[in-house]
């Protein structure tokens, strides 16, 4: 079990955390989402759900590219999760993400039950967006906002997860 | 000692805020009633709703993809359980400031295209959001005759397409109260848009 976990994150993390922007939009599994929960990771990752519609979700994105190029040398992974409508994966944020050319990895949450999922990612996660996760594998550090935030507090959250 | 900038200081005092509209209310609290303004100019309260063995609190808006996905079902929900005693009670709680398609003009522009045939009214000082503690549109209280709280959450299990719902939350938990019977799943989770807090509280 332990060893199909492994293989799992192995998987997982090859697809979802070590594929550029310009790589063709991957979808996701709440479970892959997840993996880490499985790993003694060392890094530090930030997952912010989102959706192309949602202007407090976009009025954050700047906070996370710069993240995301500021500590482009330290363990920390950006991973934006789009939870966009599928019908509007192509009309919409493929578009978008061409226009804006990211930085940070972005991924589609292929799912269907939202109840499922959002208790899968985090269990005090009510659904709203936007909510950012910050999770350090290794020390168990895990910090949640279910609300926009500013570049100050996701920075002082990178820092702490670092520091611990 | 660093020094704390007002800009720490303000992030504060919204994390309170937020902290705040978490908390509220769970399945079994006794819910408050309210006085809120609908969009055809009247006062409304639970109170004065007549012959309604419970009510279906939906907190919604007119701008959010998750709440206009929904807009249809709430209304075949309204057709189909007002006369059985549960009319549906939409509660829009968003600060028009800062989100300006959610003012009561809005509202009252969108109750019209659509037709809607349930009350649709403006929580503009956003207490009863915070009471009950709701964090995003849409988002469900089920009230039973004396105002008990018998289900929180979502509509059903797929906001995108309701061809594809495979479980009615909210009907089922009606269907439950008519029967007599416990609500089968008392609390669900829904994706939706935080609701917009204004910045003063």
């Amino acid at each position: 079990m332990r060893k199909t976990l492994f293989l799992f994150f192995l998987w997982a993390s090859g697809c979802v955390f070590s594929l550029k922007a310009q790589d063709t939009l991957l979808f996701v599994k709440a479970p892959q989402l997840t993996a880490w929960r499985q790993t003694t990771s060392d890094t530090v990752y930030v997952l912010s759900f989102w959706a192309t519609w949602c202007a407090p979700c976009l009025a954050e994105l700047p906070h996370f590219e710069k993240l995301n190029t500021e500590y482009a040398h330290e363990p920390v992974q950006v991973v934006l999760v789009s939870t966009d409508f599928r019908r509007d994966v192509e009309r919409r944020l493929k578009p978008f993400l061409e226009r804006q050319g990211l930085k940070s990895r972005v991924v589609f949450l292929d799912e269907k039950t939202p109840n499922d999922w959002i208790e899968l990612v985090y269990p005090e996660w009510s659904g709203a967006i936007p909510a950012t996760l910050i999770v350090r594998p290794k020390t168990k550090f895990e910090r949640f906002f279910e609300r926009q935030i500013s570049y100050d507090e996701l920075q002082q959250a990178v820092q702490e997860a670092l520091k611990q | 000692m660093k020094k704390v900038s007002p800009l720490t200081l303000l992030l504060l005092l919204f994390s309170a805020a937020s902290l705040w509209a978490q908390s509220g209310y769970r399945v079994g609290d006794v819910a408050r009633d309210f006085k809120l303004k609908n969009v055809d100019g009247r006062m409304v309260s639970l109170a004065k709703i007549r012959k309604a063995k419970g009510y279906v609190v939906i907190f919604t808006c007119n701008h959010c993809p998750f709440a206009v996905a929904y807009e249809d079902r709430i209304i075949a929900l309204h057709k189909k359980y007002a006369e059985k005693g549960f009319p549906v009670v939409a509660i829009n709680p968003n600060d028009k400031n800062i989100q300006p398609a959610d003012s009561y003009e809005k509202m009252q522009e969108r109750a019209k295209q659509k037709g809607f045939p349930f009350v649709y009214l403006y929580d503009e000082t956003q207490e009863i959001a915070r009471a009950y503690g709701a964090t995003r549109t849409p988002h469900v209280y089920l009230l039973d005759k004396d105002l008990r709280v018998r289900y929180i959450g979502a509509i059903d299990d797929n906001h995108e397409n309701p061809e594809e719902v495979k479980e009615r939350y909210l009907e089922n938990a009606i269907e439950a109260l008519l029967a007599g019977k416990e609500v089968p799943r008392p609390e669900t989770k829904a994706v939706g848009c935080t609701i917009k807090w204004r910045a003063s509280k």
